[in-house]
């Protein structure tokens, strides 16, 4: 096989099925997948699905703690998750730059098959285009995802069972994704050992789900970070929330690297991260069985869901570690450097 | 964080508020001059944390805020000439010219750059001998001096596909038009980076002309409680005087070599900020010895002189004369995706920082 992306390898002859039998096929080997009619036939024995799709673009497409495949079999597969799903299937369509090492593809091919499996999902369906050299950067990827929903979690994705007295965890520390990617990008020329958290979080969310625990709602925090889902959250359900940032988890070296940035790390993506709104009687449980899972060693309390009193509804206040108060609003515009 | 959190001790925060709501019951009026200050103290919540007879109003130091339209459609002419490349702090892509900004005409192909540092714009221009790079200088005596710095190299190289299109400007004058247009300020907050170029002496005039507090502040929240501790402590006393708080960094005679080398490089002249208007010897052009790096002596681009929308009210945002909640346009039509103003495109810009930080209805 040659050793770049060519513009044949999209054209649906000779070298498009020798891409698709020696590569995809090969790595997400699956009896579904290896039949390659035109629709994977799956069969779920429920007519209650959760059902999503999403698109990556990242740059650079390989980067500390990860690269795009696992990123976007991670992103469907925690996006299925938070709805209370369990992920079933997978499809992935691949737009491929002319000229893009076909070894690169291969790790990302192999690190998708590898993420998949450890998620416990088939990748049934997929797709390849390739478009000439600068129409994309090297890869695009969109991955669309099915899952299986028990009607007792049909609550979960609306959160209309939030009330007062709810408490807010989140399974470990933030903004560890965003921060790698610009560092990855040799911003300022700055080296750091900081990895992104892109992880599968369905086995520690099915657990969560199977404890009995009431959970009111969950939302993985990713672009626009945990205050943006903190905000969708108080707007959704209007409801006002008070969140301690003493309790907010958050890495040295990241929140370091923040203040020399000028970002503010709740803003910052992550892709290993769940937001989780429970019965403030149950959040021993939802702790203990989150520090026991490798994705959920520093979970925390981090705020919680409180009446509307001074505060106008639908808001969420920070109580800053200083012992200040502040508003926090979705972000708008992208985050840059300050000048100084 | 070592060198941070000493800085933000929450008991030692608490405590000095507690001392600050117990020296007066005056009502004061406090400006943070350099947007940074603002940031910080929205950042973390300070304004709660004082009483409600002190009053913290932002003031005009931040760059991208007084930056003009002229200046932005002067630089968008510049991009649209051939083989050119524009580099620009981030800040700046975003800022509406009277005809479009420098991120739309990127959409539209022109080579428009972020760069983090003045030496990355160099880089570029050696890395492309066929193309002319044009850095946008802007800021106050923080960045002037690297600009300077970057001229020299540029010289010692003999570049000569660089180009700078200078927006420098300084702060005491702003600082003084303020109080010479009669807006009540009890005491200034005064420039922490500025000052660490600067040095104190540049406040003395001011203090003694127009009778008002000056501290010279860090960012930390125990700095800025610091600060406002001490101009009170002038401002009840009657003690005016050019204070330095930021002592692990500011030294009154402030960086010598620095300040040589803006007097090498530049030559003050009138200059106009947003929402002040021209002010007399406020600005930094190149001297005529490196007029060969000046794009406005080297393209000669003409540009018409254009008003400001007469809704946004950033002039007197910048003056400290309202907050971002008095103007109309205030989270309606102006917002950080679709800025009509300034103040709302910079990190450091007030109405941006109150969109970000605080609440509006």
């Amino acid at each position: 096989m040659s050793k770049k992306i060519l513009l044949e390898h999209g054209s649906g002859g000779k070298l498009s099925h020798q891409l698709i039998n020696e590569l995809f096929v090969k790595y997400f080997y699956n009896p579904l997948l290896a039949l390659q009619s035109d629709s994977a036939i799956i069969n779920l024995e429920t007519n209650n699905i959760a059902f999503t799709t999403d698109s990556f673009v990242i740059t650079p497409i390989f980067f500390p703690g990860g690269n795009i495949g696992k990123l976007a079999v991670c992103g469907t597969i925690n996006d299925l998750a938070v709805a209370g799903a369990i992920p079933k299937y997978i499809s992935a369509s691949f737009i491929l730059e002319e000229g893009l090492p076909l070894a690169d593809l291969e790790e990302i091919v192999s690190s998708m098959a590898e993420e998949a499996r450890y998620a416990g999902v088939l990748i049934v369906a997929g797709d390849t285009k390739v478009v000439e050299k600068g129409h994309c950067d090297k890869v695009f990827i969109t991955t669309t995802g099915i899952g299986i929903l028990e009607k007792k979690f049909n609550h979960i994705s609306s959160g209309i069972n939030i009330g007062c007295g709810d408490k807010i965890i989140i399974n470990g520390p933030i903004a560890e994704h965003g921060m790698a990617i610009i560092l990855a990008r040799n911003f300022q020329n700055f080296k750091s050992e900081i990895t992104s958290d892109c992880a599968s979080l369905n086995h520690l969310i099915r657990e969560i789900l199977e404890s009995d625990c009431n959970i009111k709602f969950m939302r993985d925090a990713t672009r626009g970070g945990l205050a943006t889902v903190l905000c969708e959250i108080a707007l959704k359900c209007k409801v006002n929330i008070i969140v301690d940032e003493s309790l907010i988890p958050i890495s040295e070296n990241v929140a370091a690297m923040c203040e020399v940035f000028g970002f503010d790390p709740l803003y910052i993506a992550n892709e290993g991260k769940i937001v989780i709104v429970c019965d403030k009687n149950h959040t021993e449980k939802v702790l203990e069985i989150m520090h026991r899972n490798q994705y959920g060693k520093q979970a925390a309390v981090i705020g919680e869901i409180v009446k509307v009193n001074q505060y106008q509804k639908g808001n969420v206040v920070l109580n800053t570690k200083v012992g200040g108060k502040r508003i926090i609003n979705m972000l708008s515009g992208e985050q840059i450097p300050r000048i100084c | 964080m070592k060198y941070i959190d000493e800085y933000r001790n929450k008991e030692l925060i608490q405590k000095l508020a507690n001392k600050i709501s117990n020296l007066t019951n005056q009502e004061i009026t406090l400006m943070e001059v350099c947007g940074g200050h603002t940031w910080s103290s929205q950042k973390f919540g300070l304004p709660s944390l004082l009483p409600s007879n002190i009053r913290l109003i932002s003031g005009p130091g931040c760059p991208v805020c007084v930056t003009s339209k002229k200046f932005i459609d002067y630089a968008i002419k510049l991009s649209n000439l051939p083989n050119t490349i524009i580099t620009l702090f981030g800040d700046l892509i975003k800022v509406p010219g009277s005809f479009s900004s420098l991120y739309y005409e990127r959409s539209k192909g022109n080579d428009v750059r972020i760069v983090y540092s003045i030496t990355d714009a160099i880089n570029i221009a050696e890395l492309n001998p066929s193309k002319q790079i044009i850095f946008l200088a802007i800021g106050f005596e923080t960045t002037a001096p690297s600009t300077a710095a970057a001229i020299l190299t540029a010289t010692q190289k003999k570049l000569r596909n660089f180009f700078i299109l200078s927006s420098h400007k300084i702060m005491p004058p702003a600082m003084a038009a303020l109080i010479d247009e009669g807006i009540k300020i009890n005491g200034y907050i005064a420039p922490g980076h500025v000052s660490t170029i600067t040095g104190s002496y540049i406040y003395e005039n001011l203090v003694k002309k127009y009778r008002v507090g000056c501290v010279i502040s860090g960012f930390e929240p125990l700095d800025m409680l610091q600060s406002i501790y001490m101009l009170i402590q002038q401002i009840i006393n009657n003690d005016f005087k050019v204070e330095i708080q930021y002592r692990r960094a500011v030294k009154p005679e402030g960086n010598m070599k620095a300040k040589e080398l803006m007097c090498k490089v530049f030559t003050l002249r009138d200059d106009w900020w947003r929402g002040l208007g021209v002010i007399p010897n406020s600005g930094l052009r190149l001297n005529d010895e490196y007029s060969c790096f000046d794009a406005e002596k080297v393209f000669n681009i003409m540009v018409e002189e254009v008003d400001e929308d007469p809704a946004c009210i950033c002039g007197q945002i910048l003056k400290g004369l309202k907050t971002p909640n008095d103007c109309k346009l205030f989270a309606k039509t102006c917002t950080p995706d679709n800025p009509v103003g300034a103040c709302m495109v910079s990190h450091e810009g007030a109405c941006n920082i109150y969109y970000r930080l605080n609440k509006y209805e």
